[in-house]
């Protein structure tokens, strides 16, 4: 006699465990399916094409009505299922319709994850899931008007990518800093960012969605940061949750998906579960591969064969946009048992990382040319020991033999107008081809002809490298001191090159240099978020991570974890009021150390890093701003009292050294700067061992810079006299601005005019007005985006995260 | 040794290649997310001199503390390269983004 089998559900899984089910037992079930969508089963795959116009309805259809006749099953069409009679042994559908059964299987698949903000519920806002979701799309399409994709992950690209071919203006938002982070690490996602944004579609990262705003129907979306995205469709594709609510009431075992067993077995022995909704060994699974896999063990199990076992595996993940190619798989972080090999190709935009353990692939991320991911895959799967391919593995299937990485890829492909020598405005063309006209071989000839790396030198690496790939091997460069381990690049080759190319993201550096780590380290994170601050002050985005400690909270770390406090003491100069509010703060928090520093101020030692915030609260009403004592920036200006109380004082040192500390904080440089101004030539203020002093004299203001009183000790070099202090200021800007652009992270002013040279220093500053007046300016325009109190920012609520423990543990217990 | 689960909180709660701490009674722990969403717990206390390793920069599965520049290990609890040394790693656990560690029930009973 012949069981009745009753099937939840019309996707692919049960669609696929029918097929089998009929191949190994023909007619054991009389099968009835009940399908909440109104329609066959079809490629729910493929609804990406559909959605670009790559494909049609029809051409994705699984089983056509056909089908269903030829096996005799009943199929209810836009029937829902609203409950299970399990006692009964019966199934009721939303039209009423009761069918009993032998055998149930459920296969209710997943419901997509609406966020929960204000205006989901509007008209145009629609999920990605369905058929009816893509007619819903290609309706709003029509209008040609603009649309937000919410989830920067495989279905809202995939989403935001058909919506942009059929003519809308696409913004996606992602909460995370870069996309699909789930299936790429950082560098992928940057390179996938490129390829989306060159399809016309933008990209906003760690975008959290306030609200859905709009009358009636959307019209935008506000952003927590208060930008709002004009829109007239919403798709939300931030994820799906495995659909139990069926199984929940009918008082099956539940987590996150419908429990089953590696036979797809529910806690109750005539229901099954497979595809979305189901949850074995605490895993659900959304890709194919895997819901196929349960629907082969289904089938064994129905037709009688309890032998199949449904065993977890990594699927790859691809994305189905048209020409771009993504490939991700297994584990892809990195870790002291495993190792990387990391292939970046900047010209071609490749990139490709394999991670490693014991010598078997574990991980595969690869972009831009994926043709041997199966292979990979296929090592991984096999675990294969691939120590004695391991020179030439990242290359591929095809190469294997072939010669190791060319270290000067980055340089060979850069474009001919990329500027190499910033000071002289050399571009790579006209160097390479200067070289090969005048039969060029020495870097003297090359600096005399072209004036590449004539005046500030930093760029001297880069000529040798063109040099080199011109000249072939009969030119052998002097060995440039890498950054650090992650690259081949010197400093002053990336600061260049950041320039040339126009890098603007710490993953952007990293790709187009062929950063050979994957995230970088602790020295060159720090100099990458510095360099690109200092190049793109208005566009670069600083990365909090890549801060030393000191800096992100905004305070100096001591040996025992506590911060030391230093408020900001203009040239020194302070009264009563400030000392009274220091004198009570010290009080009010048990502050056990208060010290005056070498730079005329006051420092307050061994405050609790909870405590901050509330100290420079307090600190902040008296009027108070970081001293930026930590900083590699302006630290202070050390003044003596000059003409106002001096009888020997020329010009009013104290106000000059307050107008320039006001003028100047904020800035990043690349090591700390300390100033200084004294009044007369016994130079009280002690401005001859500064990294830029002033003395004033009768005639005017004379400059020192370069001295040193550390490590070091150097008395500084004298730059020139101006007139006014208003001269002096901008000579004093511009070549702090001069050092900013040119000098290596960390490197004082005196070993970078060491390097630099004290003449050509003189030259741009003092000699060439217009140079000078462009440092300044760009000095300027930088203070427009760093001139904010970093205390009154954190007192207002800025990374709170940083002064407060996440959780406090264990202690309640142990009090019982 | 009986291990007893906490709730700390989210994954969110952790800045990516960043760190919080957590006061328990064995001392403060240090929580890591790493640029691949990877969580650890470690004692937040240098096998050097004691710095707060939650305050370090923290890049692939490691971190560099801030008063000296010691690199840790984040999965072995074990310095770096030429340093040698090592602190105490701490079960943790992520489930669907909540963070639990184990606390050691022997310390916890201790009254």
């Amino acid at each position: 006699m012949t069981e009745k089998l009753v099937i939840i559900g019309n996707g692919m899984a049960p669609g696929r465990m029918l097929e089998h089910l009929f191949e190994k037992a023909p007619g054991t079930y009389q099968v009835t399916i009940f399908n909440a969508e109104p329609r066959v089963n079809y490629d729910r795959i493929m609804l990406s094409p559909v959605l670009s116009g790559e494909k049609d309805y029809e051409e994705i259809i699984i089983h056509g009505d056909g089908w269903y006749i030829k096996h005799g099953i009943t199929l209810y069409k836009g029937h829902k299922i609203v409950e299970i009679d399990r006692t009964r042994k019966t199934v009721t559908s939303d039209h009423g319709v009761t069918e009993s059964y032998d055998r149930l299987v459920i296969a209710t698949g997943s419901v997509p994850f609406i966020i929960p903000v204000p205006g989901k519920d509007l008209r145009g806002v629609i999920t990605y899931r369905d058929l009816d979701d893509v007619q819903a799309m290609l309706l709003a399409a029509q209008s040609r008007e603009k649309a937000v994709v919410i989830g920067g992950g495989l279905l809202g690209l995939e989403a935001a990518a058909g919506l942009a071919s059929r003519g809308m203006d696409v913004t996606v938002l992602h909460v995370m800093p870069t996309l699909m982070e789930r299936q790429l690490d950082p560098a992928a996602g940057y390179l996938l960012q490129k390829a989306v944004e060159e399809r016309g579609i933008k990209v906003i990262c760690k975008a959290n969605t306030k609200a859905i705003v709009g009358d009636g129907k959307v019209e935008g979306i506000e952003l927590d940061d208060g930008r709002i995205i004009p829109a007239t469709l919403v798709v939300m594709a931030v994820g799906i949750r495995p659909s139990v609510g069926l199984a929940k009431d009918a008082g099956l075992a539940i987590n996150r998906g419908i429990v089953v067993d590696h036979g797809m077995q529910t806690s109750d022995g005539s229901i099954m579960a497979l595809g979305e909704c189901a949850e074995v060994d605490g895993q659900v699974y959304g890709l194919v591969a895997p819901l196929y896999e349960m629907a082969r063990v289904a089938a064994s199990h129905l037709s009688g064969d309890r032998s199949a076992s449904f065993v977890h595996s990594d699927t790859p993940t691809k994305l189905k946009v048209t020409g771009i190619e993504l490939f991700s798989l297994g584990d892809f972080t990195d870790g002291d048992d495993r190792e990387e090999i990391v292939l970046r190709d900047a010209s071609a935009g490749i990139y490709k990382r394999l991670v490693l353990k014991e010598n078997r692939i574990i991980g595969t991320v690869l972009y831009g040319e994926t043709s041997d991911g199966a292979w990979f895959n296929d090592l991984k799967k096999k675990a294969t020991d691939i120590s004695e391919m391991r020179e030439t593995l990242i290359f591929g299937q095809a190469y294997q033999g072939g010669s190791p990485l060319d270290p000067m890829a980055a340089v060979a492909a850069l474009p001919d107008d990329a500027e190499i020598c910033g000071c002289n405005g050399v571009c790579k063309g006209k160097i390479t081809s200067t070289i090969t006209a005048k039969g060029l071989t020495s870097l003297d000839e090359v600096r005399a002809h072209t004036k590449a790396s004539a005046s500030c030198g930093s760029c001297t690496g880069l000529v040798e490298q063109l040099m080199t790939l011109t000249l072939g091997d009969t030119y052998s460069p002097a060995a440039v001191q890498p950054m650090c381990g992650c690259t081949e690049l010197g400093h002053d080759d990336v600061r260049r090159l950041i320039k040339a190319k126009g890098l603007k993201a710490i993953p952007a550096v990293m790709q187009e240099l062929e950063w050979k780590t994957s995230c970088g380290c602790a020295k060159c994170r720090p100099a990458l978020n510095y360099y690109l601050v200092c190049d793109w002050p208005d566009e670069y985005a600083d990365d909090y991570q890549s801060r030393f400690i000191n800096e992100r909270v905004h305070a100096n770390i001591q040996k025992d974890g506590t911060y030391s406090v230093v408020p900001r003491m203009w040239g020194g100069v302070t009264n009563a009021n400030e000392l009274r509010t220091i004198a009570d703060v010290v009080d009010k928090f048990e502050i056990p150390l208060v010290k005056v520093t070498g730079g005329q101020r006051i420092d307050l030692l061994g405050i609790e890093k909870e405590d901050l915030p509330a100290v420079w609260a307090d600190l902040g009403q008296a009027g108070f701003v970081s001293g930026q004592a930590y900083a590699k920036g302006l630290r202070t200006v050390k003044t003596c009292v000059g003409s106002n109380w001096c009888r020997f004082g020329t010009q009013d040192s104290t106000g000059l050294g307050i107008r320039i500390e006001k003028f100047m904080w904020g800035s990043w440089t690349p090591a700390k700067l300390k100033l200084a101004v004294s009044g007369c030539p016994r130079n009280c203020a002690e401005a001859t061992c500064k990294d830029i002093g002033v003395i004033c004299v009768d005639s005017g203001f004379e400059i020192h810079f370069a001295g040193a009183a550390g490590l070091d000790i150097k008395g500084t070099e004298v730059l020139g006299l101006v007139r006014t202090e208003d001269e002096a200021l901008e000579h004093i800007v511009a070549l702090t601005q001069m050092y900013r652009e040119q000098a290596r992270y960390l490197e004082r002013i005196y070993k970078w005019a060491k390097r630099i040279g004290l003449d050509e220093i003189r030259r741009q500053i003092m000699d060439d007005a217009d140079k000078r007046k462009a440092y300044y300016a760009s000095f300027v325009f930088s203070q427009k985006f760093a001139q904010v109190d970093p205390w009154s920012e954190r007192v207002s609520g800025k990374d709170k995260h940083e002064f407060k423990p996440m959780a406090t543990v264990g202690f309640s217990q142990a009090a019982e | 040794m009986d291990m007893n689960w906490h709730q700390i909180g989210r994954i969110e709660d952790i800045p990516l290649r960043g760190a919080r701490c957590v006061s328990t009674p064995q001392g403060k722990i240090g929580v890591f997310r790493t640029a691949e969403n990877e969580v650890f717990a470690i004692e937040d206390h240098c096998p050097h001199k004691g710095g707060p390793l939650t305050q370090g920069i923290v890049h692939g599965k490691a971190v560099t503390c801030p008063l000296h520049n010691w690199v840790i290990s984040l999965e072995t609890g074990k310095a770096l390269g030429a340093d040698a040394g090592v602190v105490k790693t701490i079960p943790i656990r992520n489930e669907n983004g909540v963070l639990s560690i184990a606390l050691e029930s022997l310390l916890m009973a201790a009254e």
